[in-house]
């Protein structure tokens, strides 16, 4: 047990740190060019997460600690940046606040996928599947992180078809009329719709954006800061009848920490 | 071969709020009661971590797992019911307390002229005022009987409120005054004054003061944090089964509950029941349970399934129009509602509680004159604060784009200027919407799904547009800049949140010709058997159902102690 543990320790040094383009040589992969395909790619671009990782407001970047919680469970490198470029142009950085890619919205998504919501685990998924009226939901057989792996997929490829391209390369305007045509269900997909694909990655970008902190996204609570909610609180029993009151917000963990 | 334990007095199957009033109430009285409830164990010390919008309101953590078990739907009898394979228009609650854990506690009582829907409305409006297809009834019971029962739940409950211009007689005032108001309570008050109509304060378990109940049980004082619906609360102010009647009925010492128990049949010989089988989903052991009395206060949807599995009453045909099982499955109309966008004025609508918040009845039951209007009945209207909680809370101006940079920057800057006025519309029974079991779909363990055959009609349509006019003229009293409101309902789906307050299946009448049971909640084909819930309600007022279903468990209790007496069927 004492050894495995020492193990584990000692196996997250190696990848930690900035010694990943060793790794890779190490690892045998060639990176004269020649089978350099699309994850390996992705693997050696600039890191744009830690850069964008909030709270540089005060001048404390240094004194920042690691956010040992962005890493994936999930999502390849690549289906990770596709999925953070589609949310930040569904919840973009502006002058209300930071958009999903600082939030970790993403981070958020790859945690979420990775579990039973992923797994659909509390849904009925028995047979037998008959494709069913619109008043009847969803009757796929496909579970939630094969329907984003699929649309993720399809992102790639309808900006490939459209523009020559990579999504996460495109202009954010055409990043733009590729998530409309999804929405707007005019990419006809095989599999999957792609207007209910686009719904799920909505709908998962408020949840990153607004979920406490605890799970990934909402970094340091700056979602909820924009829209002056306080998270967390034990009483309004003072605010209640008052007009509009600004309350710091306060997560979970500062709830843990204080009992 | 199921094990076979010893008998016992009586059997409850389901502890929530119907299961735990008989409980309460039976073991006071010296019986011994067995309550068989498929979920877990559920405590006050379990919500420390509630404030969780993801997990609880968006991952259904209280809800029923629906891997093991969901529903399924079509919209009429010609197309092929599917299951609800994810949750959408109403959440079933799981474990003990049931959906009285997760509710928002909005405790009004049914009006009068709910309780004789159908003779009071061809006494104003002759007998054309009803369409042919809707099937709708007198209880078998006037509000004036079930007056003291309503008064007995809102005493062990703590009920906030004041009394209702429009409501029945009452025979004392709630035990506890109304919440604190809000700004925006004040707003709807003011305005609704203006416009000649009668505010009053919404009937709350959400206690506004601490309060000890006669049963001696002392709870907390509402903190307004904000986090009630699909919560449960941390400090037990919400009234809840768990924190009311339950520990009463575990103080008698003549109350075991047993937990993961999932009562699959109702065992019956010469028409009366011997008990139940059910299995202990941690083992997998089917067990017998002998009961002499068996009571169903299960979700509306299985005490309906339990019953016709185990072949108990004469299930509904709708084509003939007879039978009794699965007859006249209602709803609530909720969508007949606006949202008012304000530029000036911001609003701490983060704070709130389940049922914080102002009404009127005016367009409720047959408070107006229905003679020009092509619906009969309507629904409370009201403006509740029940906390604004950031991912389910975006509503932007009509005409907004649903993402990108103009949604982000609208749906923040309104996140704190948005008021909602909404209503319980209320849902009559038509003689096509009904349960039964579905022939495809089975549960975990093999045993079919119900079935729901339901839809939107004209009447809600009608009636759904109207008060969302009303809604909208409310708002505009009110100050808001903008209005957005229900134009048309469409048809009913399954997929977006409406409302849990499913009801009918196994109603309540005065004659076995056309209900199930009773007016005590005993069954017409079996003495021994009472199901109580929403179930019972023959159609659906123009309210949130909990104080009636309470009010009917409290007659029930009464009804079986009765019964145990004197025997035989008690009307």
């Amino acid at each position: 047990m004492v050894e495995n543990d020492q193990q584990k320790t000692a196996g997250r040094k190696t990848v930690d740190g900035s010694s990943r383009r060793r790794f890779l040589v190490n690892s045998g992969y060639a990176l004269g060019g020649l089978v350099v395909g699309g994850a390996l790619g992705t693997l050696i671009k600039p890191k744009t997460t830690e850069q964008t990782a909030p709270d540089k407001t005060n001048g404390e970047q240094a004194a920042t600690p690691k956010n040992y919680n962005q890493a994936l469970m999930f999502f390849t490198q690549e289906q990770f940046q596709i999925a953070e470029s589609a949310m930040e142009r569904i919840f973009p950085e502006d002058d209300t606040g930071p958009g999903a890619t600082s939030l970790g919205v993403a981070f958020f998504l790859d945690h979420q996928l990775a579990g039973e919501w992923g797994f659909n685990s509390r849904d009925y998924m028995s047979p037998p599947f008959f494709a069913g009226e619109k008043e009847q939901g969803y009757q796929g057989r496909l579970k939630r992180r094969e329907i984003f792996e699929i649309g993720l997929r399809e992102l790639e490829n309808y900006s490939q078809q459209q523009y020559q391209s990579r999504f996460v390369k495109l202009t954010p305007e055409q990043q733009d009329e590729v998530l409309k045509a999804f929405e707007a269900d005019t990419v006809k997909l095989t599999t999957i719709s792609a207007g209910s694909f686009f719904k799920m990655l909505r709908s998962s970008t408020l949840e990153g954006a607004y979920s406490d902190p605890l799970y990934g996204g909402n970094a340091n609570m700056s979602g909820w800061k924009m829209r002056n909610y306080p998270g967390s609180q034990m009483s309004y029993l003072d605010a209640i009848d008052k007009d509009f009151t600004k309350i710091e917000p306060s997560s979970l963990q500062d709830h843990l920490a204080m009992n | 071969m199921a094990k076979t334990l010893p008998k016992t007095d009586v059997v409850i199957v389901g502890v929530g709020w119907g299961g735990g009033i008989i409980a309460s109430e039976l073991t006071k009285q010296g019986l011994n009661v067995v309550g068989l409830e498929r979920g877990k164990e559920r405590k006050t010390e379990d919500y420390y971590m509630v404030h969780d919008e993801l997990r609880y309101a968006l991952r259904y953590e209280l809800m029923q797992d629906l891997s093991k078990e969901t529903i399924t739907f079509r919209s009429n009898e010609k197309i092929r019911a599917l299951p609800m394979r994810q949750y959408g228009s109403f959440l079933l609650g799981d474990g003990l307390g049931g959906a009285g854990v997760h509710w928002n506690g909005q405790t009004y009582r049914f009006l009068p002229y709910d309780f004789e829907i159908r003779s009071k409305t061809i006494e104003r409006y002759g007998k054309n005022k009803i369409p042919a297809e809707m099937t709708i009834q007198d209880w078998g019971i006037t509000y004036d009987e079930l007056e003291p029962y309503f008064d007995k739940f809102e005493k062990t409950t703590g009920i906030s409120g004041e009394e209702n211009p429009y409501g029945g007689k009452r025979s004392s005032p709630y035990p506890t005054p109304p919440m604190k108001k809000s700004p925006a309570i004040t707003m709807f008050q003011e305005a609704t004054t203006r416009l000649k109509l009668k505010p009053y304060m919404m009937p709350s378990a959400n206690l506004s003061q601490d309060y000890t109940n006669p049963d001696g049980i002392s709870r907390a004082a509402c903190q307004y944090c904000g986090y009630c619906e699909r919560f449960g609360c941390e400090y037990g102010a919400k009234a809840d089964p768990v924190v009311t009647v339950i520990p009463v009925a575990n103080k008698t010492g003549k109350f075991e509950i047993r937990t993961h128990s999932n009562v699959r049949r109702v065992l019956h010989k010469g028409g009366k029941a011997t008990g139940v089988m059910y299995t202990d989903v941690t083992t997998g052991e089917d067990i017998v349970q002998p009961a002499d009395i068996v009571v169903l206060t299960s979700y509306v949807f299985n005490n309906v399934r339990l019953l016709l599995m185990s072949g108990i009453g004469k299930p509904y045909d709708p084509s003939k129009g007879t039978g009794a099982i699965g007859r006249n499955y209602a709803y609530q109309v909720i969508k007949g509602s606006a949202a008012g966008f304000f530029e000036k004025q911001e609003f701490n609508t983060f704070a709130g509680a389940g049922a914080l918040g102002v009404s009127i009845d005016d367009y409720n039951g047959d408070n107006f004159d229905h003679s020009d209007l092509k619906f009969i009945h309507g629904g409370v209207i009201s403006l509740s604060q029940t906390g604004a909680r950031p991912i389910q809370n975006n509503t932007t101006p009509s005409g907004t784009p649903s993402w990108g940079a103009d949604f982000k920057a609208k749906s923040v800057y309104y996140a704190n200027r948005t008021l909602a006025v909404g209503t319980q519309g209320s849902s009559m029974a038509y003689k096509h919407h009904f349960l039964d079991l579905d022939p495809t779909y089975k549960d975990a363990f093999g045993d079919p799904l119900i079935r729901i055959t339901f839809d939107f009609e004209d009447q809600d349509r009608e009636m759904a547009k109207f008060l969302a006019e009303k809604c909208s003229g409310i708002l505009k009293e009110m100050g808001a800049d903008k209005i957005d409101y229900l134009k048309e309902l469409g048809p009913y789906e399954i997929m977006s949140y409406q409302s849990t307050h499913n009801t009918g299946g196994v109603i309540m009448g005065a004659s076995p010709a056309d209900s199930a049971t009773n007016n005590y909640c005993q069954m017409w084909d079996a003495e021994n058997v009472f199901v109580m819930g929403a179930s019972s309600f023959p159609q659906n007022a123009g309210y949130n159902p909990t104080a009636t279903v309470g009010a009917l468990a409290y007659r029930a209790a009464e009804g079986i102690m009765k019964y145990r007496e004197k025997g035989g069927m008690l009307v």
